[in-house]
């Protein structure tokens, strides 16, 4: 499974860029878009909507089930994927790239998130 | 402690085909290969080939078979004809369904019971018991057959170059045996997807060198390997009930909107069969005081209702509840089978709504199924 370096990992299988100006982009990963299957409906938090690290921020709807999303971080969210809510499918082709769901200016992150490497573990 | 779970012939092929695997019924099956949506499609459009191995084989044979089955199940078993199939339900005596069947008449006093796999047991058991007093044996060939299924328009084509078989001449719901790609199989015209295509049951030792010989005979026509999980969506989109959804043994089948494989009208037995008065009175009470109906629920957005599910009316009361729903990939929305009180269950109904995590989500009352092929 492909997990690319420069970003970080929580162990509910978001990850999250390094910081531009304070603000993060947020996905799933390619681990969690396969364990889900094909992904049809993708509810994200509103711009402007506070988000707390290892909370329910949204929901993301499967063929098969419907799964909870974490933020992995702390802060506010200032702009939300609307590619992905017309085209969920992104999250399966794409997830690290047009898939990514939403962004956050980064108030407060927890101690525990994963490099790439110790993802892949996690992962195993 | 929990038992390992037991693997079908196909094991090494679905791995080395990088299927992504999940329990079922006890058994490790295959839930997609690739994309469930694009499975769903290529049936549809093309053929898929799916492993069904772990569906439970019953034999029944003997000079008292028919009369055995007339007993224990519901439909009229000993009016089907040799080399015809029939869908059928096994009931307790308090008329719950404890399964759903396909029977196959493959000689005058042979029959073959084809039962859910997590049900295999409990029908294997019954039908044992209830054959108490016949002149039939009832024998437990779980482990004799592993099931190959092509279904989708091009499966005709595919099969033809593999069979002698007059597959013209199998009518839907019929079973002959014969060969295809060299090995013996009973090959019938029956499926779950609601699209022609055949059931194939064969040796376990032979199920590699068939599925082998049906992927290379389907390459140019599109064929390709489909898991349980487009199953579910093409059978519901074909509005055909499952087992510990729409039908359970605190359902009758009156209850369930299938009254009419119930046949009252035997002449086997003295007409009687397991569950008989209960049944009748289920369908009395169903006359009289229409149960709630199972009928099809269109979304008019994109969240998937779930089976569980409450349906609540334009009051926001709770009027029903769903038993299976998923994205349709032939309709491009979410769908789902729900029962549904009487006067809220006729098509069109307005104000109706599915209660999706506390949202009340606009669903449309429609006839079942969803997707009826053209023939």
């Amino acid at each position: 499974m492909n997990n690319p370096q420069q970003l970080r990992y929580s162990k509910e299988h978001e990850w999250l860029s390094a910081a531009e100006e304070g603000v993060s982009t947020i996905g799933i990963t390619e681990h969690a878009a396969n364990a889900l299957g094909d992904v049809v409906f993708v509810q994200l938090p509103a711009v402007g909507d506070s988000v707390t690290a290892g909370e329910t921020c949204g929901e993301l709807e499967s063929t098969k089930s419907v799964s909870d999303l974490y933020s992995p971080v702390d802060g506010e969210v200032t702009e939300i994927n609307e590619d992905v809510v017309s085209d969920p499918s992104l999250v399966n082709t794409a997830p690290f790239e047009g898939g990514w769901l939403f962004k956050v200016k980064v108030s407060g992150e927890p101690d525990d998130l994963l490099s790439a490497d110790e993802y892949t573990a996690f992962t195993g | 402690m929990t038992e390992a779970p037991r693997r079908t012939a196909l094991d090494a092929t679905h791995r080395a085909l990088g299927a992504t695997m999940t329990d079922f019924a006890g058994w490790d099956m295959p839930l997609r290969y690739g994309s469930e949506r694009d499975e769903h499609v290529a049936v549809r459009t093309r053929a898929g080939l799916f492993d069904l191995s772990h569906m439970g084989e019953i034999t029944v044979t003997g000079s008292g078979a028919a009369d055995l089955l007339d007993f224990a199940l519901v439909g009229n078993i000993g009016g089907v004809a040799v080399g015809r199939a029939r869908y059928t339900m096994i009931c307790d005596a308090e008329g719950g369904i404890l399964d759903d069947l396909i029977v196959y008449r493959l000689g005058e006093t042979e029959y073959m019971v084809v039962a859910n796999a997590s049900n295999a047991q409990v029908v294997l058991d019954a039908l044992t018991e209830r054959a108490d007093g016949f002149d039939a044996e009832v024998r437990d060939d779980r482990d004799a057959y592993a099931l190959l299924a092509v279904q989708g328009p091009e499966s005709p084509g595919i099969l033809k170059g593999l069979t002698d078989a007059d597959l013209d001449g199998l009518k839907y719901y019929a079973g002959l045996p014969g060969t295809v790609a060299g090995v013996p199989a009973l090959i019938a015209r029956t499926g779950y997807t609601g699209e022609d295509g055949f059931e194939l049951f064969v040796r376990p030792a032979d199920a590699v060198a068939l599925w082998e010989a049906l992927t290379e005979a389907g390459k140019d026509a599109g064929l390709v390997p489909c898991g349980l999980s487009c199953r579910d969506t093409l059978r519901l989109e074909a509005g055909m009930p499952l087992y510990g959804h729409e039908l359970t043994t605190d359902t009758t089948p009156f209850d369930a909107g299938l009254g009419r494989v119930v046949k009252f009208e035997k002449t086997t037995n003295g007409g009687d069969f397991v569950g008989r008065a209960a049944l009748e009175a289920a369908r009395d009470r169903a006359e009289a005081n229409p149960p709630r109906k199972l009928v099809g629920l269109i979304a008019e957005g994109r969240r998937v209702p779930r089976a569980g599910y409450p349906v609540v009316g334009p009051d926001g009361a709770v009027i029903g509840e769903v038993t299976s729903g998923a994205p349709s990939p032939t309709l491009g929305k979410p769908v789902a089978m729900a029962y549904v009180d009487a006067a809220h269950a006729a098509p069109g109904t307005a104000g109706v709504a599915v209660d999706i995590r506390g949202t009340h989500e606009p669903y449309e009352v429609v006839a079942l199924p969803f997707y009826k092929r053209e023939k």
